[in-house]
């Protein structure tokens, strides 16, 4: 009798038999491999040719392929470097690598303040005042539809018709913050293996914050109550690293910029091609960003609010808690592709530049003449940022993501 | 009794009446003035706004400088500018060099055939934007027959020169001319063959007849040789025509290329193309279109055979297509992963072979649902196209910079710039406007 009634996908008489593959026009399977083996000979036969071209080319140009060429001298001068850097002794390997670590330093921070920027937009386009809403619907049509070239060209503009570095000194003579055509410069701290320690010591704080965290929200899923976490927090974050640097002396000393001949010595530069590309990607992505932050919001049906209204809960408590949570599911897709196009559109720097890692890629490409391998070395350091930051955000977005049954 | 009993909120109301009577000072009181906080960001916002619009209004119109005096060699005098520099703008540099930003170095006299060009552009795109366009013309069979002998043709034709160059430079012969009689034949061929192509596919779809004709119109304006116009030759194209070409023939080409690259990477039959197709997509969209740009203006002379050489402007053509068509291709797949499988199974039941299940049934679905996220891939890649400056292609953008190297101008970028955005804006608004209409439109149709 069960047999019956057993579900007839399980019946194995009923699933369609393998066939054999029938060598006919009228076999779909036979089409299929048919056209897959004409269209992949097509590309291979194309991408031959090329080949074909590109080494007979070379062989006329007298051209060495290989990458050998990257431990050579590379006598490329780079402005502003994060580690130690000399045109004379230093290799192109070297040199690229500089480049990428530049592209990092302004796509990282970029994404950062773009988010801040973005997401208060958003939010201020959704806000109850008029003015501030308008206000911020003028930004994102605005700025969304000027290139970011041209923005970047005119900041670029902008920050070297800031006044010299004397007119600048003259000014602020009581100052400590420079901002001059020769970028901006502010005291730095004189870094010392001390604060190293004192770093080091934050940071875990900062772990032991987060397992401190953990912990009361465990105590909060078993009890209800959840013990304060802020003094603990504040203790673990701020004890431990003064602790340390009290300890090992307590060096503190602060080097100001100061004015030798007709330029600033001494303190920290942000260079005027950095703070102008930051500036241009930060102000065009945010314009995105709060597009997508607004959407986000919005949708989080009306019904969620009302329902933690009715339990009774606070404003701000409803938009951490019930809203953000699940407009941040909304958010995540998109804001991760606005975050591959500003680190992408960094590449942009070249034009006012800024050297990244396509102007250094570029100037070696142009002092070797080995084209194939500089963009090669573009495009790997290209695609490998952008894997990086969609396997990131994918986990975060797979970490977040509604479960259902 | 019957006054304590009355309701408490009318005697309320009675007591305290709503400080605004009016609508608009209703209106004020709720969007402005709702809450101390809100009444002092409003103030404060106010300040800021009206101080800052002032300060444009004084710099962009009450002290700007309109025109200077130029010497006898025809050089500007910029000294009024120069004076009023910081306090006013100088727009006598837009006067002085509009014809060169707008049309670069096309040659000064016959600069009207760009203008026409430009203009050309725009009816094209507004043409494009009627819907009452969009539906088809007459369709016979014969027609099709007619048209689809005709592409035929001419693909066949174009597809033996090409024979003819791939067999020359493998041999190891540097590019020959065919022999003389074969190619008259075969030139024949194909100008009858892209004749009848064109008059065929107007009768059959008048909109991309539109297309095909204004397109060749342009083509014939901007390079002459033909009914009597001086030839032009690529290197002296600028300005406008240029941003517009490069972004009109960019996506037209790369959007029908997009459709077949997300049908393939949607492909369940044939694995291989759909490996090739996602590598494909992946590999554009990891990179900035500026190595795609490199690639094509340093790489590029490389992949051709020696002797033939592919001129700049086609070579950035190529690289924005290839880019465009990877990211339409995505906006493309939304569309087909957000029709209900349904469809396709309808169509399969009712026995459709698969391009009519695609052409008839799938895409008029799916690309409707997509037509908003289109249009805003359009805007990005006509704001994408300034990024030929790099490569050191003539667009409009590059012409603003060509126009403030220019010594007696250079302290003058902001005005250019401003122009130049103003231009860009203009272009982008449109068609932002448009999309949201469209999506508006769309949605109402979907509403029961």
């Amino acid at each position: 009798m069960s047999d019956n009634t057993a579900d007839p996908r399980l019946i194995g008489a009923r699933v369609a038999p393998k066939r054999s593959l029938r060598f006919s026009w009228s076999d779909p399977l036979f089409r299929s491999i048919v056209w897959q083996i004409v269209i992949v000979g097509v590309v291979v036969s194309i991408a031959w040719y090329l080949i074909h071209n590109t080494n007979e080319n070379l062989t006329a140009r007298r051209i060495a392929t290989g990458f050998g060429f990257l431990d050579r001298v590379a006598g490329i001068p780079i402005g502003e470097s994060m580690i130690d850097y000399n045109p004379a002794e230093h290799s192109y390997g070297r040199a690229l690598l500089i480049g990428v670590l530049n592209t990092l330093k302004v796509a990282v921070i970029g994404v950062v303040l773009a988010t801040i920027l973005g997401t208060l937009i958003g939010i201020g386009r959704l806000s109850k005042n008029w003015l501030v809403a308008q206000l911020t619907a003028f930004y994102v049509e605005t700025i969304r539809d000027i290139p970011l070239l041209l923005q970047l060209l005119f900041w670029y503009t902008v920050l070297q018709g800031l006044p010299t570095a004397r007119q600048a000194w003259d000014r602020n003579v009581n100052g400590s913050v420079f901002l001059s055509n020769r970028g901006i410069k502010v005291p730095l701290l004189v870094w010392e293996p001390v604060h190293g320690w004192a770093l080091l010591a934050f940071t875990a704080g900062l772990f032991g914050t987060w397992l401190w965290s953990r912990r009361s929200r465990r105590i909060q899923a078993e009890t209800g109550a959840r013990p304060a976490t802020w003094p603990v927090a504040l203790g673990l974050l701020i004890v431990p690293p003064v602790v340390v640097w009290l300890a090992l002396g307590a060096p503190f000393q602060i080097d100001y910029p100061a004015l030798r001949g007709f330029n600033f010595q001494g303190g920290g530069t942000v260079s005027p091609e950095y703070f102008a590309l930051l500036l241009g990607l930060v102000i065009y992505t945010a314009g995105y960003i709060a597009e997508i932050v607004r959407s986000g919001i919005q949708a989080v049906p009306n019904g969620q609010w009302e329902a933690a209204r009715a339990l009774g809960l606070r404003h701000g408590a409803i938009l951490r808690q019930v809203v953000l949570p699940q407009a941040l599911r909304v958010v995540i897709p998109p804001m991760t592709s606005q975050y591959l196009n500003l680190t992408k559109n960094s590449s942009l720097a070249v034009a006012i530049g800024y050297q990244d890692i396509v102007s250094i890629a570029n100037t070696t490409l142009n002092q070797t003449g080995q084209a194939i391998e500089g963009i090669a070395v573009i495009m790997a350091v290209y695609l490998t940022i952008s894997l990086s930051i969609s396997l990131f955000m994918n986990w975060y977005n797979a970490h977040i993501a509604l479960v259902e049954r | 009794m019957s006054t304590t009993l009355s309701n408490p909120s009318s005697t309320q109301a009675q007591s305290a009446p709503p400080p605004f009577t009016t609508r608009a000072g209703a209106w004020l009181k709720a969007n402005l003035f709702n809450s101390w906080l809100s009444t002092a960001t409003t103030l404060a916002l106010l300040y800021v706004i009206v101080r800052s619009l002032l300060a444009f209004v004084d710099w962009a119109f009450i002290h700007a400088v309109w025109s200077v005096p130029y010497s006898a060699q025809g050089i500007a005098d910029t000294t009024v500018c120069h004076n009023v520099k910081g306090d006013g703008a100088c727009w006598a540099i837009i006067a002085d060099k509009y014809r060169l930003i707008l049309f670069g170095r096309f040659p000064y006299d016959e600069q009207w055939r760009p203008a026409i060009v430009v203009f050309l552009f725009i009816g094209l795109y507004v043409c494009s934007a009627i819907r009452k366009f969009w539906g088809k013309g007459i369709a016979t069979k014969p027609i099709i027959l007619v048209a689809v002998m005709a592409a035929l043709a001419t693909l066949v034709d174009d597809a033996l020169f090409l024979l003819i160059d791939i067999v020359a430079s493998l041999v190891g012969r540097p590019y020959t001319q065919p022999p003389a009689v074969l190619s008259a034949v075969l030139g024949y061929i194909d100008l009858t063959g892209r004749y009848v192509f064109m008059v065929a596919t107007t009768i059959i779809w008048p909109m991309v007849g539109v297309w095909v004709i204004t397109l060749a119109a342009i083509g014939v304006l901007m390079s002459g040789g033909v009914f009597g116009l001086s030839a032009v030759p690529v290197d002296y194209w600028g300005g406008l025509p240029i941003t517009l070409i490069l972004a009109t023939f960019g996506i037209a080409i790369a959007f029908p290329l997009s459709i077949l690259i997300a049908l393939g990477r949607r492909s369940t039959k044939m694995p291989a193309v759909k490996m090739l197709c996602v590598l494909y997509v992946e590999l554009i969209r990891g990179v900035p279109l500026i190595s795609v740009l490199f690639m094509a203006s340093v790489m590029f002379p490389l992949f051709m055979p020696p002797g033939i050489n592919v001129d700049k402007l086609l070579r950035a053509q190529i690289a924005v297509i290839l880019f465009a068509a990877a990211y339409l291709a995505e906006v493309v797949r939304g569309g087909l992963q957000a029709l209900p499988k349904g469809q396709t199974e309808a169509a399969d039941a009712l026995g459709l072979a698969y391009w009519q299940k695609t052409g008839l049934i799938i895409l008029p679905q799916a690309l409707r649902l997509v037509i908003p996220p289109l249009v805003n891939t359009f805007i990005g890649f006509f704001k994408d196209t300034s990024l030929v400056l790099i490569i050191g292609l003539f667009d409009l953008l590059t012409m603003g910079k060509i126009a403030l190297s220019d010594p007696p101008w250079q302290a003058f970028s902001t005005e250019v710039y401003i122009t130049l955005a103003i231009i860009y804006i203009m272009f982008c608004y449109a068609m932002s406007r448009y999309s949201r209409g469209l999506e508006r439109e769309l949605n109402s149709t979907q509403q029961r």
